[in-house]
């Protein structure tokens, strides 16, 4: 049932208040019902984005994440019935296609099929900072559903105006409004029909509660999941736009490289073929990517390279160049950690190092880029569409409108994919050859000119009373990063502290950040002390933890799993691992296999108990879950960047080790739904208590304590 | 030359030691195959020539032109999916599913050639497809589900 308000009032001036994303939204309008027909549209404002972000549960950690500015969401219902919603979010394999569509249906009492979501496109979707930080479930669900439940009221006193009736007593469902006085009925397509009404949203409108969800909370499949089992659906790479001419890059030997001395001669002899030099840039476009390829063999180019630091030394590199001060925003403490840790009847104190490693999505980094009067259109798998936007345009000195960028479905990204170098390279090319231009990294472009996870080192420093109370945490993490460096433990004298390096290998975001980082040091440490403590490493954690989200998932986690198991084998070893952030819990553990002989480490079983707030699409959260479990542990046993003077030394899935079936252990995913707390992100989190907890395994089954990630890329060594 | 894909036979001008991937791609606009690494280590290139999933990648034009291809496009028969096509449907094996077809085609010939394959055999099978989403379990309840749907239906 929904009530009309008189306040919903439309407010078409309201954004000329603001500057520049005004002029995005007022154009966008103005296009908004010519594109979509007639109808009735509902606009968010950011306002609510921010007041989400706001209240997202958990402790703020230290990141600072760009917001959304002005319109954050829209929505359009048709006169056809159809509805649209729109996010600048990007689908890139996490399922929002289908978990936003879920909340719109859901909250707008539509059928699920009669949704669609236009995403990621700088013309059609308001702006957004980017498809981070597991922001998309906790933002832009409840302003879609705070636009749909506006909707829904606009429907109702369209109605009511129809009827001459008041709009109180009607009823919304099932894609109609229905008078239960009269048992007359509109559909919401009549309703829409010969409208172009468009409203804000006001901040405070209410959406039901996920105990009353009829679409959301079930286990919807995969919008348009037809299209990518048959081939059809088209990624990036697979654009092909007439004329279409092939990009390649002429790479540096080395990173840093800079061009001394230049011949294209023979490359321009070439029929058909445009060589572009700008700069350090090079870059050859032709109507095949093996004449392009041809071109770019026949430059003659001479590097100066720069000396670099290398794997071997990058550990006490980091160590030694870290920044003098740290400031109060890398810094967190309470109490007294010099005078707890003197006083600690028993101290453990370690360091930690985690390896650089890469996103490697199997869809490499790719454009379109296409030049038209003066304009820019580029299509490109990218979680910052807006970001490449702004970017295309400082580079090529175009105001912001001159430039569309829209972002395919994408084959993952998983963090990797926020800066815009594709779409840079094609349409620098695009625009010298006057003709459009594709760029498609290859593997060993991506595994090179991409950018990694930090590699980093974490020092801790810790004391525990007689009864295995935690009573001091001295906590400093050099470069990996901030995210969930602070404990979830309670321990009286704490200090956490965020080192700051300059970058030795371009390093960038990847799925979670360093919450694996952290949680690999500080849960390792955990399973040190218990031992210490002479506690199983289950009671010790609970003996120090309050939080009640953290303590339910660490006891489904052991449940499922049967801790404390007995071994029954030599080699085999168990493990657990346990942590939050953004807004959702985890609780980690693993069965291990070591071979004495060789020193190979299986994991066997690997167990998982997840939540995070009230479930959207429950087999969409088990597949982002069972994922992160598998990709996870690629990081833990195997992953690592190589490098020596500027150069990647492994950058071939040949040599860079990635899961495959035969690592695929037995995989368990138990997601608690808590209805009463609101939905959080959940792309991130289940991959990092993974290495901690096959960590201690592999210490449970050997008595070897590995500090570093990855723990076995070669086994153990058990002799 | 000539390539017969699908069942239908295309002239082909890029030179002969070109990869099959990118005539199947860049010049027949077949690109439900994917460019993963171009250097046969992921399988999301994967195609069948004469019944045996290849990885297209690896493969000049030339030697492939012989024998029949098929690829994910060719999968499906008067708009009914091939029942792996439907299986991985039904699993929801796949998130961002830039392997999937390249996962399809690879397990359309494993059961060409082992009609019931045992767990283990799937594994080593798909060994050389990548996943970097981590669908793998799904992958194989999808492979079995399809075994089940082929015996029932004789295919």
């Amino acid at each position: 049932m929904s009530g009309h308000r008189e306040k919903f009032a439309v407010e078409p001036e309201r954004y000329e208040f603001h500057a520049a994303p005004m002029h995005q939204f007022e154009l966008a309008r103005r296009d908004f019902f010519k594109l979509l027909g007639a109808g009735i549209a509902v606009f968010a404002i950011a306002k609510d984005a921010l007041a989400a972000q706001e209240t997202a549960p958990g402790p703020k950690s230290f990141h600072n994440e760009e917001l959304p500015k002005d319109i954050s969401a829209w929505l359009h219902v048709g006169e056809d019935g159809t509805v649209t919603g729109f996010t600048g979010k990007a689908e890139i394999g996490q399922n929002i296609r289908t978990a936003l569509a879920q909340t719109v249906a859901d909250e707008l009492r539509v059928p699920f099929e009669s949704v669609r979501m236009v995403t990621a496109d700088t013309a059609l979707t308001p702006f957004d900072a980017g498809t981070f930080g597991s922001r998309t479930t906790p933002t832009i669900t409840p302003q879609l559903r705070r636009v749909a439940a506006a909707t829904r009221d606009l429907l109702v006193a369209a109605a009511a105006k129809e009827w001459n009736v008041a709009p109180e007593g009607l009823i919304a469902a099932d894609a109609k409004v229905t008078d239960p006085a009269s048992g007359r009925s509109l559909r919401y397509a009549q309703l829409a029909r010969g409208k172009t009404l468009a409203q804000n949203l006001p901040a405070e409108d209410p959406i039901t509660p996920a105990t009353q969800w009829t679409i959301a909370g079930k286990a919807i499949p995969k919008v348009d999941a037809r299209a990518f089992v048959t081939g059809r659906h088209q990624y990036t790479p697979d654009l092909r736009p007439d004329g279409l001419l092939y990009g390649k890059i002429l790479r540096p030997p080395s990173f840093g490289a800079t061009l001394l001395s230049y011949d294209d001669t023979a490359a321009k002899a070439m029929p058909g073929v445009v060589v572009v030099r700008d700069g350090d840039f090079v870059g050859a476009a032709a109507p095949s990517a093996h004449e392009a390829q041809s071109a770019l063999d026949s430059v003659r180019a001479q590097w100066k390279e720069v000396p670099q630091i290398s794997d071997k030394e990058i550990f006490s590199y980091l160590k030694n160049n870290a920044a003098p001060n740290t400031g109060d925003r890398f810094r967190k403490q309470k109490g007294s950690v010099e005078e707890a840790l003197a006083s600690a009847p028993h101290r453990e104190d370690a360091t930690y190092t985690v390896a650089y490693i890469a996103h490697a999505p199997l869809e490499p980094r790719a454009a379109v880029a296409q030049w038209a009067d003066g304009k820019l259109n580029v299509w490109t798998g990218t979680q910052r569409p807006f970001a490449n936007r702004d970017e295309l345009a400082d580079i090529f000195h175009l105001p912001e409108s001159s430039v569309r960028v829209i972002v395919p479905d994408t084959g993952s990204a998983y963090g990797g994919k926020h800066t815009s170098d594709a779409a840079i390279e094609a349409a620098r090319l695009a625009r010298a050859a006057g003709r459009p231009v594709k760029v498609v990294w290859t593997r060993e472009e991506e595994f090179t000119w991409a950018y990694f996870r930090p590699a980093g080192v974490i020092e801790v420093k810790s004391g525990i009373a007689n009864d295995g109370t935690l009573t001091a945490w001295d906590f400093h993490n050099y470069h990996s990063g901030m995210s969930a460096i602070e404990t979830p433990y309670v321990v009286a004298n704490q200090r956490t502290e965020y080192h700051q390096v300059p970058l030795v290998l371009r390093s960038g975001s990847y799925r979670g950040l360093a919450a694996t980082a952290n949680h690999f040091a500080r849960e390792t440490h955990m399973d040190v002390l218990a031992r210490t403590a002479q506690m199983d490493p289950l009671e010790f954690r609970m003996k120090n933890l309050s939080d009640p989200r953290l303590r339910a998932v660490l006891g489904a986690a052991t449940k499922s799993f049967g801790w404390p198991r007995k071994k029954t084998q030599a080699g085999q070893g168990f493990g657990l691992a346990c942590g939050y952030e953004k807004g959702s819990y985890v609780g980690t553990c693993a069965e291990v296999a070591v071979d004495k002989a060789s020193g190979a480490v299986r994991v066997v079983h690997l167990i998982e108990a997840f939540e995070c707030g009230a479930i959207v699409n429950p087999d969409g959260l088990r597949n982002q879950v069972v994922g992160a479990m598998i990709q996870g542990l690629g990081g833990a046993l195997f992953e690592a960047i190589e490098f020596e003077n500027g150069r990647i030394k492994n950058p071939h899935f040949a040599t860079y080790r990635v899961p495959r079936f035969r690592d695929v252990p037995e995989i368990e995913a138990t997601l608690l739904d808590r209805k009463d707390i609101p939905s959080a992100g959940a792309g991130e989190t289940p991959i990092m208590a993974v290495a901690p907890a096959i960590g201690n395994a592999i210490f449970d089954a050997t008595n070897i304590r590995i500090n570093s990630l990855p723990l076995a890329p070669n086994g153990v060594r058990t002799s | 030359m000539e390539l017969e894909v699908n069942g239908k036979r295309y002239p082909v001008h890029y030179p002969p030691d070109t990869p099959l991937l990118y005539v199947l791609r860049d010049e027949l606009g077949l690109t439900g195959s994917k460019y993963g690494c171009g250097e046969g280590q992921c399988g999301a290139c994967t195609v069948l020539i004469g019944g045996a999933p290849r990885r297209s990648c690896q493969i000049p034009v030339s030697a492939a032109a012989a024998k029949p291809i098929t690829t994910i496009e060719g999968l499906e028969k008067d708009g009914h999916l091939h029942p792996v096509q439907q299986a991985f449907l039904d699993a929801g094996a796949f998130q961002c599913a830039f392997c999937t077809s390249g996962m399809i085609m690879s397990s359309v010939g494993l059961l060409q050639s082992n009609p019931s394959p045992s767990q283990a055999d799937i594994v080593q099978f798909l060994q050389g497809n990548i996943c970097r989403c981590g669908t793998h379990p799904r992958v194989i309840e999808a492979i079995h589900h399809a075994v089940k749907t082929m015996q029932e239906h004789g295919r």
